[in-house]
């Protein structure tokens, strides 16, 4: 694909396994990318001000705020968002952490919070509240007071941990 | 690029306080120019007298290094308190002093490091003492076609501590008031102490009166609590949303007297 003129660019990434070659607005973020151009409304806008973490996706790995990304900083990238996680039928053990330890309310922040405890799962293992609390402290939840959520982070890593013990 | 389009252009490094100014209209540049993927100024690198800093190490990179945390923890210090794990994934240190914002942390730190400051431009390349670096309100030394390439920071003299505290409202805001200090002890004495503020004027600022009060004090029992008087009057707080300029500069005797003990701290230890 070509680009028509200069307030537009044509790039090419990977979103959940798939390659997509798209042309984006220069000034579009990577969440209006996700959500608008390639219907991926898994990942949710909070604040919009870099602030509230419903938006993080991972982008070559990283935990990312996708509302503070220009979609073309993506290009050659790859990007996992929540619906790269898991599948309808088998949950990610982070999924199923929160699901059974009721980790939400409304959901909202969920996406955002499942990306970034992936991550810091991945990094830490058997983490302790206090690390918890501070991995989880570009996340905002307004409905849990983030006791479950704490919980269901802690119940993810040991699931994580059964699940690589077993393959 | 920046010479073609001077003040029409930025250069965009992690993203993470120009998007944000972007959006609220803050700043309108018509070209932005991306560093962010030069992985040549990625780098974390001690050399026989001094530490190199590539301007794109990411917040992340310095919080979790093994190098840092043994040799610079004040490094540690001060990249674990910018924004959130989220954002410091991305934020780089080049950034957070190249903004020239006195709310970041790093500009303390390195005028208390007494850090260089690698500028490059068509002209070639120069270092600027990070003291001279920052020159006012969200304006460095840097000309208009020069970037920020590398931070050259001093090895610590043996028994030397430093240490980076900020008081914040919450995660992922600026400091109501942030302290950099360094300290160094010779023969059970202060020898030299060297203190710089986060937010607390247009610039970091020196608190030359708490250093002085410091050297030569009995390493056992400074006077951290004096020191940290004497640099809250030496600030220029303004009142805003984190609080009036009285509060601040007593939040300001606090984050320095604390920074104080635990530099002088990690400098006993050191010997």
């Amino acid at each position: 694909m070509t680009a028509p003129d200069k307030t537009t660019t044509a790039i090419t990434l990977v979103v959940n396994d798939r390659s997509h070659d798209v042309v984006v607005e220069n000034r579009t973020t990577l969440v209006q990318l996700l959500r608008s151009q390639l219907g991926l409304t898994g990942t949710k806008v909070g604040c919009d001000t870099t602030s509230c973490g419903a938006c993080t996706v991972h982008v070559d790995g990283r935990p990312t705020k996708s509302c503070t990304l220009f979609a073309v900083q993506a290009n050659g990238r790859t990007v996992t968002t929540i619906e790269g996680v898991g599948s309808e039928t088998e949950l990610h053990p982070v999924q199923d952490g929160f699901r059974r330890e009721h980790g939400l309310q409304c959901g909202y922040c969920t996406p955002g919070m499942v990306m970034t405890s992936i991550a810091f799962l991945e990094r830490v293992p058997d983490p302790s509240e206090q690390q918890i609390r501070e991995a989880i402290a570009g996340n905002l939840c307004r409905c849990t007071g983030y006791v479950n959520i704490i919980t269901a982070i802690g119940t993810a890593g040991r699931l994580m941990d059964a699940e690589s013990a077993t393959s | 690029m920046l010479v073609e389009h001077g003040d029409d252009s930025k250069v965009l490094a992690g993203g993470q306080s120009l998007i944000p100014l972007m959006k609220l209209r803050l700043a309108a540049p018509q070209v932005l120019i991306d560093i962010g993927r030069i992985s040549a100024l990625s780098f974390i690198e001690e050399q026989d007298t001094e530490l190199l800093l590539g301007a794109m190490t990411t917040e992340d990179a310095l919080e979790h290094s093994d190098l840092l945390r043994s040799r610079y923890p004040i490094l540690v210090d001060t990249s674990s308190v910018i924004a959130d794990p989220i954002v410091r994934n991305h934020a780089t240190v080049g950034g957070n002093l190249a903004h020239g914002d006195p709310a970041n942390d790093h500009p303390a730190t390195m005028v208390a490091l007494g850090a260089g400051i690698e500028l490059q431009g068509p002209a070639g390349t120069r270092w600027v003492p990070a003291e001279e670096y920052f020159v006012d309100l969200f304006t460095t030394a840097a000309a208009e076609e020069e970037i920020l390439t590398s931070i050259r920071i001093p090895a610590p003299a043996s028994s030397e501590g430093a240490a980076y505290e900020k008081y914040e409202r919450q995660v992922g805001d600026y400091a109501v008031a942030g302290a950099a200090a360094v300290v160094q002890v010779e023969a059970g004495q202060i020898l030299k102490t060297r203190v710089a503020l986060t937010n607390l004027g247009t610039i970091p600022l020196r608190a030359t009166a708490a250093e002085e009060v410091m050297r030569g004090a009995a390493a056992n029992d400074p006077p951290f609590e004096r020191a940290g008087l004497l640099a809250a009057e030496s600030t220029e707080p303004w009142a805003d949303s984190r609080g009036s300029a009285d509060y601040k500069r007593r939040v300001a005797a606090a984050v320095t007297s604390r920074a104080l003990r635990r530099a002088t701290q990690r400098a006993l230890e050191q010997r």
